[in-house]
């Protein structure tokens, strides 16, 4: 039983992820209590859900694009794109209607689309390393987001776009809702379509794929698509909850924890198979990485080293042959080995 | 020979895998100047023991006498100080780099600290010349042709003073003229004491180079035998272990062409070309034909084959199937017309490596379908099953990644792949190559039931004799072009057909 959840790729993140709880247990009594007050549940579990919100978006759409072999390092510059839009389309708003609240929502959306179809056109038509393409837009995002807010932080006063990532429904902060309904739709179309199998075929062997019929550029496109939607949500989501926009500062440096929650996840930035509830998870470690070096008293200065070890150690964790040289458990599968019984080489 | 102390022996090797005895009671012993071929099927056990030999594998049981000392081989790194080298099947050298550091690589000659590349590259020259090979040395690998790669290879393991060369499955890839040219070098090897041990699913290759041979079946020892004292029949039913008399049955099959004439057309092509890569050609595929393409390595047969499925967009002609005008611009295109395509490079073409085997057999049926209609898992798991019966698919595991099968077993994937989508042209490039026997026979069986079911067939192969058995009309192509057209009657012979491939007689 343990043996088989042990091969499970999502073992070893839920372990760290339940660590690093109960680590906050010993510092904090109530860490795990939940109360409800003014009818909104509170306590450091919902607070880590909702501020993880954000980056569990991202990440989604990341998972895919590293699916296909690929990289997204425009996320962040989208994030503050979509917020910088977001925020100065209702900016002069004093209405209290909901008209200009779709309004900034419809517009961020699309022009995230937009740019992630950018991405893609780039990576498929033109045939530019994903790494270099995005890391295009990386720059040109935030100017861009820069030039929208006039390089100032601008601060909205209508109400109704509070909600967005300020809100809560049912008890529950709105955002989780968000991304409760983009993990499903993620799940939805890749699993029980056959979506999933073409991404994968298309980050595994994108000749072969073609050669099987399938559309390898079109997959691509969809997929860059799909994470400057997941960015332009997750940048309506951040804008809200502050009620500005800040072009120079919003969602820096996110594409690097989505990355990095990706792998934590189990998917290989080789492409091929994929885990979105490993990475979710894995974004979860890293968003309570953050609440717990803050709420124990790490010092600020120690932060990133510490978020940097703890990283460390999941993908160490995660390395089987690490695991077999240290701890002396969980045996390799011999998949190497067998696959050398005849014949082939495989490099 | 039997007086000569042997240069290496290895006795009742055991090589365990979990679940798999690879390898039970292994002999094999090496004199210095022969060349030792190692028979076996896929999943004999051939690549573990060069691995165990490599010391790649460890082994479980068993010893290694090397020269009369017992070693043991703990690591690539002790083989190769033991003067064991190896040449892979798919040549692993990088590309991207020089011959001479690919040559050198791992073990570059210093001066004073620093890279001492003029000797580098006489030293690779000179390597070089041993194997009757002059090039320039400092350009780039990829600017080369697969059979100087695979020289370079050789080259490379000779650096290391050699006195074992393993040379798994070196011809695999080589045409005619070059395969020459590496019996040429294996014999000047073999005179200066190197043991060579050559692994080959070419019985000609077998009887032309090698003195003896050790035969391996799933994982035992079957026999050494000297080459020329044991006849083809004999050695392959020892191979396959299955009785002569169903062999020659399956050998002698010749099709029957007579009606072939009256077939109905299926595909036909006008002036189809791609510049540079095919001259235009007119070709016509019946109904329930097998048409096969002759030609050396280049003559243009993939080139032609990947034009007619749409992998390369042809930019001149006319294509119509079933009398209906078709341009394809796509693969998807050309599968959308019950086209299938096997590609000769099953590594990078074919199979999606980190993809289970169920989920490689489905694609290019889900491919058609489009994402929405996705095969129930129940489904799936039928079509898999099926096919890995049908095929006699090795482990019987839909839920094993490909990566893990052997070469044989990957290509019946491959094969199954298509047969899922049931389609009415199947091209098979070179789909017998790099694979035992009993995967061949089963491969040319499959071909002549799907004839029959009246589907077409256009058959690419190296083997002349494979598609002179096979085929009901044969093109044969020289540089690129479509030179001659035959109908496989009875007159048709193996010497007509290398006439025309090789042009100008």
């Amino acid at each position: 039983m343990l043996k088989g959840m042990m091969k499970t790729k999502l073992f070893w993140p839920i372990i760290v992820l339940i660590l690093i709880l109960v680590i906050n247990l010993f510092f904090d009594r109530s860490f795990f209590s939940i109360e409800l007050r003014n009818g909104h549940l509170t306590g450091s579990l919902i607070d880590i859900l909702n501020r993880g919100a954000p980056l569990i978006l991202i990440s989604i759409g990341m998972t895919l694009v590293i699916a296909t072999k690929g990289i997204d390092l425009s996320v962040g510059s989208i994030i503050a794109m979509s917020g910088a839009i977001g925020a100065m389309t209702v900016a002069d708003t004093a209405s209290e209607g909901s008209g200009p609240l779709w309004m900034a929502i419809g517009l961020s959306l699309i022009i995230c689309l937009v740019v992630g179809g950018w991405n893609g056109l780039l990576v498929s038509r033109v045939g530019v390393q994903p790494i270099v393409a995005t890391l295009i837009l990386m720059v040109a995002g935030r100017g861009i987001a820069q030039l929208i807010t006039g390089g100032q932080i601008t601060t909205v006063y209508y109400e109704p776009y509070s909600f967005i990532g300020g809100g809560y429904l049912l008890t529950l902060p709105f955002s989780v809702f968000i991304v409760a309904f983009v993990f499903l739709m993620a799940v939805l179309l890749t699993r029980k379509t056959a979506l999933g199998l073409f991404i994968e075929s298309v980050g595994s062997n994108a000749d072969a794929s073609r050669l099987a019929g399938i559309n390898s550029k079109n997959i691509m496109l969809m997929v860059y698509m799909f994470s400057g939607l997941c960015a332009g949500v997750a940048g309506l989501i951040l804008s809200s909850n502050v009620m500005s926009a800040d072009g120079n500062n919003a969602g820096l440096w996110f594409e690097l924890d989505a990355i990095l929650a990706v792998v934590i996840g189990g998917t290989s930035l080789m492409g091929g198979r994929f885990y979105l509830m490993g990475t979710v998870i894995g974004a979860l470690i890293i968003q309570s990485l953050t609440t717990t070096i803050y709420s124990i008293g790490v010092p600020a200065e120690t932060n990133l080293v510490v978020k940097a070890l703890v990283v460390l150690v999941v993908c160490l964790l995660q390395s089987a042959e690490f695991r077999r040289k240290v701890f002396g458990i969980g045996k390799v599968k011999p998949t190497g080995e067998q696959k050398g019984r005849e014949g082939v080489t495989l490099s | 020979m039997a007086q000569q102390l042997a240069k290496l022996e290895m006795k009742n090797i055991v090589k365990e895998f979990p679940g798999v005895k690879a390898l039970s009671d292994v002999q094999l012993s090496l004199y210095p100047g022969e060349v030792h071929a190692l028979m076996g099927e896929n999943g004999a056990g051939k690549s573990t023991l060069i691995k165990v030999l490599t010391g790649v594998y460890s082994i479980d049981q068993g010893t290694v006498t090397l020269e009369g000392k017992q070693v043991s081989i703990n690591s690539p790194l002790k083989a190769q100080e033991l003067g064991i080298s190896t040449v892979y099947q798919e040549v692993n050298l990088c590309s991207n780099l020089s011959v001479t550091e690919n040559i050198f690589i791992g073990r570059e000659i210093k001066k004073y600290g620093r890279l001492a590349w003029k000797e580098m590259n006489q030293h690779a020259e000179k390597l070089l010349e041993r194997l009757q090979l002059n090039i320039d040395v400092t350009k780039l690998l990829s600017s080369y042709s697969v059979a100087i790669q695979q020289m370079v290879a050789i080259a490379r393991a000779l650096n290391v003073s050699a006195k074992i060369l393993i040379l798994d499955e070196p011809t695999s890839s080589l045409d005619r003229d070059e395969v020459q040219q590496l019996f040429a070098v294996m014999r000047q090897l073999k005179k200066d004491g190197l043991a060579i041990v050559f692994v080959s699913h070419f019985l000609d290759q077998i009887y032309e180079i090698t003195d003896r041979l050790t035969v391996l079946r799933n994982g035992e020892w079957i026999g050494e035998y000297k080459t020329e004292a044991i006849d083809r029949m004999e050695l392959v039913s020892k191979m396959i272990g299955k009785d002569l008399a169903e062999l020659e049955a399956i050998s002698s099959k010749t099709t029957d062409i007579s009606q072939s004439d009256t077939l109905e057309s299926m595909l036909q092509a006008n002036e189809v070309g791609l510049n540079g890569k095919i001259s235009p050609f007119d070709l016509e595929l019946r109904k329930g034909e097998i048409y096969g393409l002759a030609g050396l390595l280049g003559s243009g047969r993939t080139e032609m084959a990947r034009v007619l499925f749409g992998a390369d967009k042809a930019d001149k002609g006319k294509m119509t199937i079933n009398g209906k005008d078709v341009h394809f611009t796509t693969p998807r295109s050309a599968i959308l017309n019950k086209i299938g395509f096997c590609s000769e490079n099953r590594k990078t073409e074919g199979i999606i490596p980190e993809l289970t085997v169920r989920e490689n057999m489905i694609l290019a049926i889900q491919s058609v379908y489009g994402w929405f209609r996705y095969l129930s898992r129940a489904k799936q798991m039928k079509i898999a099953e099926e096919y890995i019966q049908l095929l006699n698919i090795r482990p019987a595991n839909p839920e094993q990644l490909i990566k893990n099968l052997s070469g044989g077993n990957q290509q019946k994937v491959m094969l199954a792949r298509w047969l899922v989508t049931n389609p009415d042209l199947l091209i098979l490039d070179e789909p017998t190559r790099g694979i035992d026997i009993g995967a061949k026979t089963e491969i040319m069986k499959l071909m002549t039931h799907l004839s029959k079911e009246n589907k077409s067939i256009l058959f690419i192969s190296s083997e002349i004799e494979e598609i002179l058995r096979t085929c009901d009309r044969i093109a044969v192509l020289r540089d690129r072009k479509k030179v001659q057209e035959f109908d496989n009657d009875r007159e048709l012979t193996q010497q007509d057909l290398m006439k025309e491939m090789a042009g100008g007689m």
